[in-house]
């Protein structure tokens, strides 16, 4: 039998606020000393009172727009109860029946489909503390405890592990876009915990599903359900059952294993917090905050189609990541000449770079505007560029500099090159016999030496014209 | 409105409380009239009144995102019965 998977998912991205979600205390706690942004609010003292910070009330509204949901005119906050050690009120503030937004959809883009994923609803809560283990005993750091976070909660209409990481990159650019959330996963600025079941294909009802948790990257989101959709597939293909439960994803192992879960179904009794008055979005805050949303990722990618002149694909592959595209734009500017090629270098050499240093270049959009306009110029050959790039990558010193300085400019000139060829020639008597002899294919090699004698600065296209002249007029004497 | 001992177990583990038998047996009783003197409420219809959210007659409370100072590692763990590393020590948490 053919199996599907159905998948949905919880994110909790942490909202880049300056402030906590219901105190003062600085938000930006990576890294922090452990329990120096606290106070009696973030850490449930006996009377301290919340107070809700409105821009991440804004922040909220913002993200729920950009997700297309409908934004709350009255919502709420809920208490959350369950004990554990990082959660010093024994409750966690949330919102329960009255999200601050609902039913919105999100559209992917897949392997070449289209897909569009319903959103159930968004709302705000406070982050818990953090606690980690060291043999006997446990630690407890409160620097997290009230960070404000953004939950946002799919349908189950994931359908591949290639979905779900496909909805995240969407998610993660979106949150980027709006300057709301670093959306940094490695950095734990979101989370996201899949849960996912199997079900023949055709079939109405959900199978029974399990949830992931303990995933620390996309891609660890991607393997752990492909490792669950293998897992589910070979139990229900033995006649066996799911087991509903929490697994945890072991990314040493590569496998995902079962949680030691408590007996006792969860049972979080949330009730509506008495210590926060309700919220009323009026309908002014709503627009003003959609007037003032900036261009999303799939308004900037037809843009870029449209008005660079730019394949699908590569204003896709730009538009991905906001400073990328930020950069690819004002590089297009600065150049001035087709777009198309500024492109190319930007998805081609930059990202090689980018991917092999790991870190970011002192490549500046007006830098490779100008090395892409030596190119054109014939000051310089094409792999020469490639050259310089990567030497502007590592030192941001500009083109022009590393081009005089190194004496990398092309060699155009007709007298210079022509005794380039003359001499290789010369030198190679017998590769020129078996070209007259019909071995056409030896030009190749013969151009390799005249770069080679040229160190890579004869302009090929005038070099090639030159030896081809050189050969053609040897064939005729022979 | 009865409780059964399996409800009151439920109830008991939830608020971390280990029960004696005579305790379990006792707070069944105690629970089960609280639950029944409060459920005379049910009698009244409330099909036109919307739920509660809160008794105050004020919303929209907000404050701006301004970074206040906060208290500092020494004083929150002033009151710690056990601290190590800065954080607080506790019994080791099953995941
Ligand atoms: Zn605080």
């Amino acid at each position: 039998m053919e199996y599907e998977a159905v998948i949905g998912l919880e994110v909790h991205a942490q909202l880049a606020t300056r402030s906590k979600m219901f105190c003062g205390c600085d938000a930006n706690v990576f890294e922090a000393k452990p329990n120096t942004h606290t106070c009696p609010v973030c850490t449930g003292m006996p009377g301290a009172l919340p107070v809700i910070n409105e821009l991440a009330v804004e922040y909220a509204i913002m993200a729920g727009l950009a997700l297309n949901c409908q934004i709350a005119k009255f919502t709420k906050w809920d208490r959350k109860n369950y004990h554990y050690p990082d959660l010093p009120k024994g409750y966690q503030i949330s919102q329960y029946d009255l999200p601050l937004a609902r039913d919105g959809w999100l559209t992917i883009e897949v392997n070449g489909y289209q897909k569009r994923v319903d959103i159930r609803r968004a709302h705000l809560e406070e982050d818990t503390g953090k606690s980690s283990h060291a043999g006997d005993h446990s630690l407890v750091d409160l620097n997290r405890s009230g960070v404000p976070l953004l939950e946002v909660v799919t349908e189950p209409d994931l359908r591949s592990a290639e979905e779900t990481y496909a909805f995240l990159v969407t998610l993660r650019s979106i949150l980027r876009y709006l300057g709301i959330s670093t959306a940094d996963m490695e950095k734990g600025a979101m989370r996201c915990e899949p849960n996912i079941s199997l079900r023949p294909v055709g079939a109405e009802e959900y199978g029974r599903q399990t949830e992931i948790k303990n995933l620390n990257s996309f891609r660890a989101v991607r393997a752990a359900l492909a490792y669950e959709i293998d897992r589910q597939t070979r139990i229900l293909e033995s006649g066996g059952r799911v087991e509903r439960v929490t697994m945890g994803w072991d990314e040493q192992r590569g496998v995902t294993i079962p949680q030691r879960s408590k007996e006792t179904a969860e049972d979080y009794r949330y009730f509506p917090e008495p210590d926060l008055p309700p919220l009323l979005i009026g309908q002014e805050w709503v627009e003003r905050v959609r007037a003032q949303l900036p261009e999303l990722p799939d308004a900037r990618k037809a843009r870029f189609i449209e008005h660079y002149g730019l394949s699908a694909y590569d204003a896709g592959v730009l538009v991905a990541d906001k400073e990328t595209a930020d950069f690819y734009e004002d590089a297009a500017r600065a150049y001035g000449g087709k777009p198309k090629t500024v492109s190319n270098w930007v998805s081609g050499e930059l990202f090689r770079l980018a991917k092999e240093s790991g870190a970011a270049g002192g490549v500046t959009p007006a830098g490779l505007a100008e090395l892409v306009s030596l190119v054109d110029r014939g000051a310089i050959s094409n792999s020469t560029a490639k050259e310089v790039l990567a030497e502007m990558y590592r030192s941001g010193e500009a083109a022009g500099e590393i081009v005089a300085r190194r004496g990398l400019a092309q060699i155009s000139d007709q007298e210079v090159l022509e005794a380039a060829v003359v001499q290789v020639l010369a030198e190679n008597p017998e590769q020129v016999q078996q070209y007259l002899a019909g071995k056409e294919t030896i030009a190749q090699w013969l151009m390799g030496q005249v770069m080679r004698a040229t160190r890579g600065k004869a302009n090929p296209q005038v070099a090639l014209a030159l030896l081809t002249r050189q050969l053609d007029a040897r064939k005729e004497q022979s | 409105m009865r409780l059964t001992l399996a409800e009151v177990e439920h109830i008991a583990e939830l608020a971390h409380l280990s029960l004696g038998e005579e305790e379990k047996v006792r707070y069944r009783e105690q629970l089960s009239a609280i639950l029944e003197y409060a459920q005379q409420l049910q009698e009244l219809d409330t099909d036109a009144v919307s739920p509660t959210a809160t008794v105050l007659p004020i919303h929209s409370v907000t404050r701006p995102d301004n970074p206040q100072p906060s208290m500092g590692q020494d004083d929150l763990l002033s009151n710690a019965p056990a601290s190590a590393d800065g954080m607080f020590r506790v019994p080791v948490i099953l995941e």
